[in-house]
Order: C-alpha cells, then structure tokens, then sequence
C-alpha cells in the first residue's frame, strides 16, 4: 500500500480544494472544504479502495493524512 | 448462524400511518450552505412528525384499525401481536398489551414487546412467522406492528439527528397457509457498537436526574441532553457499507436465490448517500431500489413497511412481486429477508 496512492484517493473526494493542497503532513480537518460529511466520504473511500473499516474514533483522533495512511494500512 | 427458512407463513397486507405535521428541512436554522449540503447528502426535505400527546401505538394503532377492515379480518382470529419499536407507551406494561384491548382482540392473544429500531422490522418478521409456522394453524393470522416516533428523543438542536429521522408506525399482516414458499432470513449482531446510536438516560443503567435535562454543547450545531439519542454517523456509516450488502449476500448465497428473480430490494431508510453506497457495492439497479426518504426521513423501523407502501402500492395490490428487504442501525443489529408478496391488501397511506 503506497502512500502516494493513497494522498490521491483522499483527494480525489474533494470537488473545491486544489490538488497542491494535499500531502502527507496535509493536516485535513483543516481544510475549509472539510465537514463531517467529507468523513464519509472519506470513510467510503477506505472501504471501497482498501476494504478496510475506518471508525469514527479513527477521524476524531487523527490530524494528517498521513495519520489515516498508517491506520488503514495497519488493518490491511 | 442466524439464519432462517420458516414455511407457512404469508404476507397479507401492509399499512402505514405518519402524523400530520410535516417539518421541511429548507426551514432548518443553519447556514444555507450547509443546509443544502446536508439535504442533498442525507436525501430527506421533509419529514413528518407528532404532536406531544401522540404516540407510536397510536399511529400503528389507526394504521391496523384500516388494515383489519380492508382485509376483511375478524378480530377474533388474530391470536397474535407483536409490536416493534424503541418508542414505547411506558417503561412498563408493554406496549402490545395495550394495543391488543385497544384493537379488541381476543384475550386468548399471544403479545410481545421487541426492542429494536433500524432492524426491527425484519427482526419483527422472523420472530412473529417463526412463531405462527412453529404453533401449527394455532396462530391463525397475525399483526406485526412496526414503528418509532424518534422525534420525541430527538434535539433540535443537533443537526446530526434532527433533520433525519422522521415518524411513523406501520403494521404488516401475516396468515398461516399450509404449503407456502418459506420466508428467508439472515440476521445479525454487534453490540461493540451499542455506544454508536444511544439514549443515555432515562433507563436503568443511568436513570433519568436533574442532570438528565441538561443542554450540552458538543460542537456548532450540536447541542442535546443526555435523554437525547446521539448518533455517530462515522460509525454507523462504516459499519452499514460493510455489513448491508454482506448481509444480503450472505442471505442469497445461503438459500441459493436468483439475484435476477428479486423485483426489489428495499432497505432500511437510513440516507441517501450511505443507501446508495450499498446499492452500487450490490450492484442494483436504481429501479429496483425504492426510497421514502425525500419525503419522509429516517424512521427508524418503520422505513420497509413505509417505503413499501408509500412507493410500491400500485404493484403491491396489483401483481406477485419477490422481495429482499435489509435494515440495519442500532445495537448494532442487522438484517435481511426474502418474502414473496401476491396481491395483498395495502390501504394507501393514512395520516393521523
């Protein structure tokens, strides 16, 4: 599971944020276009493209991208 | 493995009833935005809703009423009910019994009270025809009544739960008949999830205080007491992606049905964007997917009987349809169920 890949997927949900705006340290609850219905969308991505379950604990305590990237590849 | 095959049992009719108060969501206070985020994410404009003196048996109570009569039933040969949902008269007696002296049925009724909301009505459907199958013709015919007034629980305040759920109560009617095609069930459930949508107070594990009718700011837009129900829609979210169509496979896989043969799956109301996540993992046409939800919300367990007979009464009187019904929500519980409807008696939708 790559990163890189995965920075992709988690943008690819957004429809306002430029591209530039996305990277690892991307601390995303940040984001204007951020809101609890993103996290859904975020919530389907991981389960879509990694089938891996993302909880509502896992959105609450995780800052970066890269936060989210080391809780679905720990439950591939 | 909660699986079930359960012969002799058939479907006769559904009703539903909602109140008369319609509450639209382009009212809702928060930013217009926002507001036209959430409704297009969530799916529902509008909603019904009760006034403070009316109760779920009240809206299943008219709902059976109208049933009874367009079946042509007599009150004396339904020697069983049981009714579904979260929103009870009392915490005590049951809430069956009652309605069992209010319809008039005999005092020789088998009655039950079940505890479920998203997956009660297909919980409700393998409880009442496992039962009327295993008395034999004893139970003759049956009312399985079905439904929530989650408003009463709610907080207007919280734009989680508010401009969601909406009220109705519904009853399905069910008949012995020797040598019918079975009902098909699988069922589940993960109660790791039971803090995912909760009413704190008020029961016994934390009885109801003065601190019960505190409002309690969680965030912008999030305020409620602890008699609240509070729903975290991440969890639930990303447990029904995963455990709706698993469950609808698991059930198709187990009893060998022909995907194609099913004219629609309906499945529990809970919104539009989790709902059609599970239609396109199950690769459904939107045709065969009926929704309420524009119209009437969220509705706990009565969103199949209601979406039955707000979207496919014109069919269900008129034709033999095959059906899979899923739900799923609190507890977590989920479900799924095969059942065949040939004709039955669906009175359109009564308003109380």
């Amino acid at each position: 599971m790559e990163l890189d890949k995965f920075i992709q997927h988690f943008a690819a949900q957004f429809e306002e944020t430029d591209i530039s705006k996305f990277s690892a340290d991307t601390k995303y609850k940040e984001l204007t276009e951020w809101s609890s219905l993103m996290a859904l969308a975020i919530i389907g991505m991981a389960d879509e493209e990694y089938d891996v379950k993302i909880k509502g604990d896992d959105i609450r305590n995780s800052q970066t991208i890269n936060d989210l990237f080391i809780i679905v590849k720990s439950r591939k | 493995m909660a699986y079930l095959s359960i012969p002799n049992v058939v479907v006769r009719g559904i009703s539903a009833c909602v109140p008369q108060i319609i509450d639209d969501n382009s009212h809702y206070p928060i930013s217009k935005d926002d507001r036209l985020k959430l409704i297009s994410t969530i799916g529902v404009e509008r909603k019904r809703r009760v006034d403070d003196v009316t109760c779920t048996s009240d809206l299943c109570f008219k709902a059976s009423e109208k049933l009874i009569e367009d079946l042509n039933w007599g009150k004396s040969e339904i020697d069983c009910l049981i009714f579904v949902t979260q929103t009870p008269d009392y915490i005590l007696p049951a809430t069956s019994c009652i309605l069992q002296n209010r319809l008039g049925l005999s005092t020789e009724c088998y009655t039950m009270d079940i505890s479920l909301g998203c997956s009660g009505w297909v919980y409700g459907m393998s409880t009442i025809a496992s039962l009327m199958s295993s008395a034999h013709g004893n139970f003759r015919k049956a009312l399985l009544l079905v439904g929530d007034t989650m408003s009463k629980t709610i907080s207007i305040e919280d734009k989680s739960t508010w401009p969601l759920f909406g009220d109705a109560g519904t009853v399905t009617a069910l008949e012995y008949v020797e040598g019918n095609e079975e009902l098909k069930f699988h069922l589940a459930t993960d109660g790791d999830g039971a803090d995912s949508i909760i009413v704190r107070d008020g029961g016994f594990r934390n009885k109801f205080s003065v601190d019960s009718l505190k409002m309690i700011k969680y965030e912008e837009g999030i305020t409620r007491t602890n008699l609240s129900c509070f729903l975290d829609g991440m969890d639930v979210f990303s447990f029904a992606i995963s455990k709706a169509p698993q469950s609808v496979n698991k059930l198709i896989d187990k009893y060998n049905i022909d995907k194609n043969s099913i004219d629609y799956f309906t499945f529990h109301q809970a919104n539009l964007f989790l709902n059609e996540k599970i239609r396109k993992k199950l690769k459904l046409e939107s045709e065969k997917v009926p929704y309420s939800l524009k119209n009437f919300g969220n509705t706990s367990s009565a969103t199949i009987p209601l979406t039955l007979v707000t979207e496919l009464r014109d069919e269900l009187i008129s034709k033999k349809l095959n059906h899979i019904g899923c739900a799923f929500g609190v507890g977590l519980s989920w479900g799924s169920v095969y059942f065949v409807t040939d004709h039955i008696i669906c009175p359109e939708l009564i308003e109380y």
